[in-house]
């Protein structure tokens, strides 16, 4: 079934343009990536732009290389290219492990790693990784060109720090120092197409400076500074992890929907946080499941 | 305002005028006829309008018409090697695979991707490449294990 109403379709041929097209367009136009929000998001009549700017014409914005001690991710890199990069298996194995759990292959053939933060829902499986890598998010706009913290970049459900005519135009995420382990743990109904009822992301240094990030257990991923600061540079115990579990229901505000309650997604997180801060550091040793293992 | 565009859909050009706002799987079911892409969710959730665009397994009901000119799409249609069905597809029906057969399309098509990609997969990677794809007929083990003795058969 058609889209109920009509728009207006730009086809882009560069990233200048599209930030003309979007400015000329006012506050209702979108940027059209992958489509696999925003097509059914205009069917459902959540959104109703009357431009949408398709940059999928503009060259060169799937690529994936290596600036110095940073990973750089064009805006049109896909879940798929995440998968089958050697270099992100090579330097941020996390940034694979959590691709693969993202549905399936018909949709990270099409969705865009800056296209699920863009759109922001509170389940976005490239959030808590992207938070606890510390990436930032190039934009580009009528202004000019400006960067923004990931941790400044969520703002609520479906909505970000982007302003009116501007577009992604990559991701910067600094590489951690050797060693580092990492994990990215997502419970979800059944593998597919659900959505995470809750997830995770550890990230471990080689000095127990830990850094931590839920989804899906709030209005917006985020990250858990105070589990952080009570963990940096302690080693990880039975007895340090059931207090760190202690500070999670200050960490996150989950709520009851179709997926899981409030009450199961607050002890499950407790549950992710044990087993996240085991992986990440038996992974940092060189004595952890392989990435991609699944653990819950 | 419609706009042109041009699609290659099973080895044959389609140019087509298109209004912005119409989704690839109703074109190419109600303009060029492939309607082995099947109407199911509606939203990416079930797989079953499936299709392979330049090659990689997407979901038509998740893109624009207009996304796809230039682009070359293999429906299930275009499967078959002048009406002689794929080995995998012969597998499908000697495991009695599918039930209704409403999922079939979507499926073998992923299937292909998967096996092209990853001609050795386990158990594993073919319900994980499966997963977005339902069945609510058979319970997926005949699926699997079809695909995994297409894989069998390409190793001898």
């Amino acid at each position: 079934m058609a889209i109920a109403h009509q728009f207006a379709y730009h086809k882009a041929a560069t990233l200048d343009e599209a930030v003309e097209v979007l400015t000329r367009a006012g506050p209702t136009a979108r940027v059209l990536a992958g489509g696999t929000d925003l097509v059914p998001w205009m069917r459902d009549d959540a959104v109703h732009p009357e431009t949408v700017v398709d940059i999928k014409a503009i060259d060169a914005l799937d690529e994936i290389s290596l600036e110095g001690d940073h990973l750089y991710l064009g805006p049109l890199v896909t879940f798929s290219d995440l998968l089958t990069s050697e270099l992100v298996a090579d330097r941020l194995p996390i940034l694979r492990e959590m691709a693969d759990t993202v549905a399936s292959p018909g949709i990270r053939n099409r969705a865009t790693v800056a296209g699920n933060i863009c759109s922001a829902v509170p389940s976005c499986d490239a959030g808590p990784t992207l938070l606890v890598l510390e990436a930032s998010v190039a934009v580009l706009g009528p202004n000019g060109a400006r960067t923004v913290p990931i941790e400044e970049w969520f703002v609520g459900p479906r909505q970000t720090a982007l302003e009116q005519g501007e577009v992604v135009t990559g991701l910067s995420i600094p590489i951690p120092d050797q060693p580092h382990g990492a994990i990215y743990l997502k419970l979800q109904r059944y593998e597919g197409e659900d959505l995470s009822q809750a997830g995770v992301t550890v990230l471990v240094t080689g000095n127990n400076v830990f850094r931590i990030a839920f989804g899906a257990v709030g209005p917006v991923p985020s990250r858990a500074h105070e589990i952080e600061r009570f963990l940096a540079g302690r080693a990880l115990s039975d007895g340090l992890i059931a207090e760190a579990q202690h500070l999670v229901l200050g960490a996150i505000s989950p709520i009851t929907d179709m997926r899981a309650t409030r009450e199961y997604r607050a002890r499950i997180c407790e549950v992710m946080l044990d087993r996240g801060l085991r992986a990440a550091v038996s992974r940092r040793d060189g004595n952890g499941p392989a990435y991609g293992t699944r653990l819950i | 305002m419609k706009l042109p565009i041009n699609v290659t859909v099973n080895g044959e050009t389609w140019p087509l005028d298109v209004e912005p706002n119409e989704i690839l799987l109703d074109v190419l079911r109600n303009r060029v006829g492939a309607k082995g892409a099947k109407i199911g969710c509606e939203r990416g959730d079930c797989g079953t309008c499936t299709i392979l665009l330049d090659g990689r397994s997407v979901r038509s009901c998740l893109m624009l018409a207009v996304e796809a000119d230039g682009h070359e799409i293999t429906t299930i249609e275009g499967i078959p090697d002048n009406g002689v069905l794929s080995a995998l597809q012969d597998l499908f029906i000697s495991h009695n695979s599918f039930q209704c057969g409403f999922c079939a399309p979507g499926i073998v098509l992923g299937a292909h991707e998967l096996l092209r990609d990853n001609p050795n997969p386990s158990r594993y990677d073919v319900q994980h490449a499966l997963a977005g794809n339902l069945c609510r007929c058979t319970g997926y083990e005949p699926i699997i294990d079809a695909v995994l003795e297409a894989a069998g058969e390409d190793r001898s």
